[in-house]
């Protein structure tokens, strides 16, 4: 379990990434640091994305070819 | 910038009265105007009427940046504020009915599943991919062109939607911000959005100082921008603000893919394709915070406002379909997608 500064908030989207607010930075399951420049980021949960740690989007291709 | 060439007898009273000063303006000048707006709007397609939106785009023109040659007080001479009106009824009457029955349908379903409704609206849209067509096709001239015609929305990007802020309240305010603050380059002047883009067309050869870009936009790139001004300008419409904004994000990360996709295979520079690629990832996270948090804290204080924030993002959907329609009808047949010179532009009928 990565540690969280206080004030950083995650909260899993439904068919979607997390979207994670507050944040300096970003650990993903490797243990590599991602420097956050945003407000709010959007963290990749289908794992289809490519951009890794980041939601690009993709999710909503795999949702709809699954339906 | 310099103000546009006119194109039609409203543009072209209306350009010449903004060359003028405010404080002679008479009843007579006034009865002029308001007559050549009413004419306008007797347009069937207000959407594809050249004269009707390069006016609307002009008049919202002088609240953003303005133009060199006129005089910054006609912002809010009641002439032209009643001359906008008239332009932004028939404007918006005319996006009601092309909306209506797709309005009410997603409606219905908004009322059970807000985001999952606005998702749903935003991916029904089965109009023609420009960026499909980008990434496979599109050759360099296509590139510029696409670019002088995105830069009419783009070199002020974000700037309607704020206009929105104040009419926003508590949580969908903050949501608002909290995505207007990443448009403006989340504490970096240089990564301010329309920064980016105006890098990206100085990358590819174009100048983005030179307001000549909307004299080569045609009606439909016009309404697609001026649509923003129209919704976030009036508090009634404050909903449709917030629809359209999440219309916005909600098609672009995608999209955006398709363009650096196309800039690569042009061999186009970073600078090039780098606002694109940043909107890969921005607008990701954007959409969430758009269709959830800002219309889902809109819709849970104002339920009343529900159907506006649909019809908001089903205009804005109908009016990209329009821009993609034209794009792709001009560059199947090897035509160019932007305006002729203007003075074959002043031959077509208004
Ligand atoms: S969660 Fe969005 S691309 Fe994986
Ligand atoms: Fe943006
Ligand atoms: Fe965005």
């Amino acid at each position: 379990m990565t540690r969280r500064p206080a004030g950083e908030v995650r909260r899993d989207v439904p068919g979607g990434p997390t979207l994670v607010r507050g944040a300096a930075s970003y650990t993903d399951e490797q243990g590599v640091v991602h420097p956050v420049t945003r407000p709010v980021v959007a963290v990749c949960r289908c794992g289809a994305s490519q951009r890794q740690p980041w939601c690009d989007g993709v999710h909503k291709l795999l949702g709809r070819r699954a339906t | 910038m310099t103000p546009p060439e006119p194109r039609g007898p409203l543009s072209a009273l209306l350009l010449r009265t903004l060359s003028g000063v405010p404080g002679e303006l008479t009843a007579q000048d006034r009865a002029g105007l308001e007559a050549a707006a009413e004419a306008a709007c007797a347009a069937a397609d207000p959407v594809a009427d050249e004269d009707l939106q390069l006016s609307l785009w002009v008049l919202y023109e002088l609240h953003y940046r303005g133009f060199a040659t006129v005089d910054d007080r006609w912002e809010w001479h009641p002439g032209l504020l009643a001359v906008r009106q008239q332009l932004e009824q028939a404007f918006e009457t005319f996006l009601r009915e092309r909306t209506r029955e797709q309005v009410a349908r997603a409606s219905e379903a908004a009322r059970s599943d807000l985001p999952g409704a606005l998702f749903a609206l935003a991916e029904s849209d089965d109009g023609p991919s420009v960026s499909g067509y980008a990434r496979s096709r599109m050759t360099r001239e296509q590139w510029d062109e696409l670019l002088l015609l995105r830069a009419v929305s783009q070199l002020k990007e974000a700037d309607p939607h704020s206009f929105a802020v104040p009419r926003l309240q508590r949580a969908a305010k903050v949501h608002l911000v909290e995505i207007l603050y990443d448009e403006y380059g989340a504490g970096r002047p240089e990564r301010q959005h329309a920064v980016l883009y105006a890098d990206a067309m100085r990358a590819s050869g174009l100048d983005p100082a030179d307001g000549g870009y909307v004299d080569r936009a045609p009606a439909v790139v016009l309404a697609a921008s001026n649509v923003v001004s129209t919704f976030a300008l009036h508090r009634r419409l404050r909903a449709a603000a917030a629809g359209h904004f999440a219309m916005v994000e909600t098609t672009s990360s995608l999209p955006s893919k398709g363009y650096v996709g196309a800039a690569q295979r042009l061999g186009l520079p970073e600078q090039a394709w780098a606002y694109f690629d940043e909107h890969v990832e921005a607008d990701a996270v954007h959409e969430q915070v758009a269709i959830r948090d800002l219309c889902g804290a809109l819709v849970a204080r104002e339920p009343a406002e529900l159907e506006s924030v649909v019809f908001g993002m089903a205009a804005g959907l109908y009016l990209e379909g329009r821009v993609g329609s034209h794009l792709l009808e001009r560059w199947h047949r090897g035509e160019s997608a932007l305006r002729g010179p203007v003075a074959a532009g002043l031959q077509e009928p208004a």
